[in-house]
């Protein structure tokens, strides 16, 4: 069938066939072209041989060098791990009291600690940890703390959470029903004096006696709260489940109250504290009325 | 394939000569991969041997380029070039520069890993990337105007190819003698001797091709401190990788490639034919006066007959790339003027006058040919495509000095926190928080003030300087070369509407410079 000749212009042969008087040159691949081929092929050798190439049934062949992307992941991983120990160490170390002295490790802290909230935490308070009004998810940002602002508080009410049952030394406060126990009247005037502590509203007798007898002991006389059992502060401009006068009204007849889950155990104590810190930095962290000269750690050796 | 009209008999061609416009044009074949001076000149046709066959081949194998040694003007001006391009590029890396305590003391450093990069007193920063494009925009137009003025001198002179090729052609001189001896050895079986040669004078090859690859990484990290990590075997990977690489690409490139770069893969060759003129000064063989070529015997027997070029072929045997300027300018070509060197050292001799190869424009070629008097270098230099091209290129350069010289070393960035976007306090109070970015250009650490400026009664504080020292002003030290990022807390008291306000910046040194930023406030707005 071929028919090859040679091309008396080009001097090149043709590829022997014809179609309506036209024909292909069978010109000849370029040299440098022909050897990087030939180099394509090798290479593809020596990968075949030394990576995971051929797909099998349930898993490809391993190649001579053991080389696999999961096993790259997991070392790049155990190496950032490594890189962070030095912090978590040094963290594991310090105590809560001492960390805001040490800038640096604060700094490390704070970042972590964002890391952790994003995980663990956004799911309730949100990604900018301004919480929720209408959930009652506090806002951390703030300076209002219903169990206390500085590093170690906080750090106790992440470890126990509040009102968690199983925990003995959760946070825990209870707020009375008062439904059926006023009128309306009664009511109104309880609510006005409530709300006159942070001046929106005029105070009267009947609600300041209501309030002396029913509210004062856990709230006090002005309403300044009582962190010790977790009484919120009444004369103030933040509200935890809103300002208004029927939020407050439902708030004294039925009350809602929060919980927060404990997570001792379920975060290591080096988290822990790192999220402490990044709580404490969101721009409402108390300080430390007042630190002890050595205060205790338990140091967990395998933070 | 055939002409319709061409009703000669097949296999006869047409040698008949057609006259236009006064100049005699034949018919016969000229191969289009033959540059056709006439083209460019229209003054003559090639005086090339009739081609019964045309060779079309795709592929052309390198013929080897053996360059004669020559002495001359140019040749002298080419060792000086590659002496001063070769000095700066290994030299300046171990060039010293003080910058103080915070900042490298390498003159020229690129500091890919902290992101800096250094020239002399001249610091540049990432975002300040412009500088170099403008830099680089003043090398390309800094060639249209050498092109436009003097042809292809880059190609001939400053080329990094042309440099490398020169000094791995004079290396092959050095090891296995002139241009004659080279083509005996090339031609030469493989004997022993010539083995030992040949390796010998590519162990040479790989010795430059190393030492162009070492100096190479020696602009990225500090010189000394990276040859003793270097020879020690603690360097970074890349830096053995780029020296291997560079090492493989001057051996290939300059040692075996050479011209086929030039003529093959350079697209310079290209762009600078398309900004040549008439008027650019270009390597020119004057044929008016050299054609037709006759030995000196004949010219003696002859005398009326010959023109001045002898056919020595001195300046074939001398040209770096392997190519008869007598063709008429060509991408070849690179315009070294070796060949100028070549031919005026045989009109020497042979007493005849300079300048059968000479440096021309075109038009003062045609001029000249015509008798009449050519123009003087200046007047061919000075024109205004060429001064429009110094001024643009001198425009830029001053423009990028302008903004050197007048450029903050510092600077401020705000982001103001979106969520939440505001924070109410305790006592009623208004708090929003921002992130602010503070620039440092200086090689030692600042002291600066960040102020809050239209926002009555603000107070600021920040994540490093507690509530209780809030005022409208802060002061922070910002560390040399860096930026530093100060979260700031600013709190108005109750009832202030949501509004714009600034962040000032000031260093707190003899420069006193500052940086305004114009940021949000917000308010809940009903209340």
């Amino acid at each position: 069938m071929a028919n090859k000749r040679i091309d008396q212009p080009t001097g090149t042969p043709t590829v022997g066939h014809e179609w309506d008087g036209i024909e292909e040159l069978d010109t000849p691949l370029p040299r440098w072209w022909l050897w990087t081929f030939y180099l394509t092929i090798a290479f593809a050798v020596g990968y075949v041989i030394a990576y995971p190439a051929w797909p099998m049934i349930d898993r490809a062949t391993e190649g001579v060098l053991g080389w696999s992307s999961r096993g790259e992941l997991a070392e790049e991983m155990s190496a950032a791990d490594q890189a962070r120990a030095t912090v978590r160490e040094q963290l594991a170390r310090i105590p809560i009291e001492r960390l805001p002295e040490d800038g640096p490790l604060m700094q490390q802290a704070v970042a972590g600690g964002a890391a952790a909230f994003r995980v663990n935490c956004v799911q309730c308070h949100g990604s900018g940890a301004a919480g929720s009004q209408e959930l009652g998810y506090p806002n951390l940002n703030d300076d209002d703390w219903l169990w206390g602002g500085d590093l170690k508080a906080i750090e106790y009410t992440l470890a126990h959470g509040i009102r968690q049952a199983g925990d003995d030394e959760t946070r825990s406060s209870v707020m009375p029903p008062f439904a059926g126990a006023f009128d309306t009247d009664q009511l109104n005037a309880l609510t006005d004096h409530v709300l006159a502590f942070s001046g929106k509203a005029e105070s009267n007798p009947v609600g300041a006696q209501i309030y002396a007898d029913n509210c004062a002991a856990c709230h006090g006389i002005r309403g300044e709260g009582d962190r010790a059992q977790g009484a919120p502060t009444l004369n103030d401009a933040i509200w935890l489940r809103g300002s208004s006068r029927e939020a407050i009204k439902q708030q004294i007849l039925n009350p809602r109250m929060g919980m927060m889950p404990k997570w001792e155990g379920r975060l290591d104590p080096v988290t822990l504290k790192m999220l402490a810190a990044y709580v404490h930095s969101l721009g409402g962290g108390e300080d430390f009325v007042e630190v002890a000269e050595d205060p205790e750690v338990a140091v967990d050796e395998q933070p | 394939m055939n002409n319709p009209e061409d009703n000669r008999p097949p296999g006869e061609r047409d040698w008949s000569v057609v006259v236009e416009d006064g100049i005699a044009k034949s018919n016969q074949p000229v191969s289009g991969a033959i540059a056709d001076p006439a083209a460019t000149t229209r003054r003559h046709e090639p005086h090339e041997p009739a081609r019964e066959h045309l060779p079309e081949r795709l592929y052309e194998p390198r013929k080897a380029v053996h360059n004669k040694r020559i002495d001359g003007p140019f040749r002298r001006f080419k060792w000086l070039v590659m002496l001063v391009t070769l000095g700066i590029y290994y030299v300046t890396p171990w060039i010293r520069w003080d910058r103080g305590p915070y900042a490298p003391d390498q003159a020229v450093l690129v500091d890919l890993a902290n992101r800096r990069f250094y020239m002399f007193s001249i610091e540049i920063w990432p975002h300040e990337f412009y500088f170099v494009a403008g830099l680089l925009i003043m090398a390309g137009i800094g060639l249209f105007l050498v092109t436009s003025a003097v042809g292809r001198a880059w190609c001939g002179y400053a080329c990094p190819q042309t440099v490398w090729t020169d000094l791995f052609q004079h290396v092959d001189r050095f090891v296995d003698g002139d241009r004659n001896a080279r083509i005996r050895l090339d031609a030469a079986p493989w004997t022993w001797s010539k083995v030992a040669r040949r390796a010998f004078k590519w162990s040479i090859y790989l010795f430059i091709g190393f030492w162009t690859g070492g100096a190479w990484i020696m602009y990225f990290a500090d010189a000394p401190t990276l040859v003793q990590n270097f020879w020690r075997g603690e360097a970074a990977s890349v830096a053995y990788i780029t020296v291997a690489v560079l090492t493989l690409t001057t051996v290939t490139l300059g040692g075996f490639m050479r011209e086929q770069v030039c003529i093959y893969m350079c697209p310079w060759p290209r762009i600078q034919t398309a900004m040549m003129d008439e008027k650019s000064l270009l390597v020119t063989y004057k044929d008016w006066r050299g054609e037709p070529r006759g030995s000196v015997k004949k010219a003696a027997k002859n005398p009326d007959r010959f023109g001045d070029c002898i056919d020595c072929t001195q300046c074939v045997q001398v040209c770096p790339t392997g190519i008869d300027i007598r063709e008429g300018p060509q991408i070849g070509c690179i315009t070294c003027g070796l060949c100028i060197d070549a031919c005026d050292r045989v009109m020497d001799d042979i007493g005849r006058p300079r300048g059968l190869i000479d440096y021309a424009t075109l038009e003062d070629c045609e001029r000249e040919a015509a008798g009449e008097a050519v123009k003087s270098p200046w007047r061919t230099l000075l024109r205004p495509r060429t001064i429009a091209y110094t001024m643009i290129w001198a425009g830029i350069g001053g423009a990028l000095l302008f903004a050197l010289g007048t450029r903050s070393h510092t600077e401020l960035t705000v982001a103001p926190d979106r969520n939440p976007p505001f924070m109410l306090m305790s006592d009623g109070s208004v708090r929003n928080s921002y992130t602010l970015k503070i620039r440092n250009m200086e090689s030692r650490p600042r002291a600066m003030e960040i102020a809050v400026e239209g926002l009555p009664g603000a107070l600021m504080w920040t994540d490093t300087i507690n509530r209780d020292e809030a005022s409208a002003t802060q002061r922070v030290t910002v560390p040399a070369d860096l930026v530093r990022a100060v979260r700031a807390y600013v709190a108005v008291p109750v009832g202030t509407a949501p509004q714009q306000f600034e962040f000032r910046v000031t260093s707190l040194d003899e420069q006193r410079e500052t940086d305004v930023v114009e940021t949000r406030f917000d308010a809940p707005e009903d209340e």
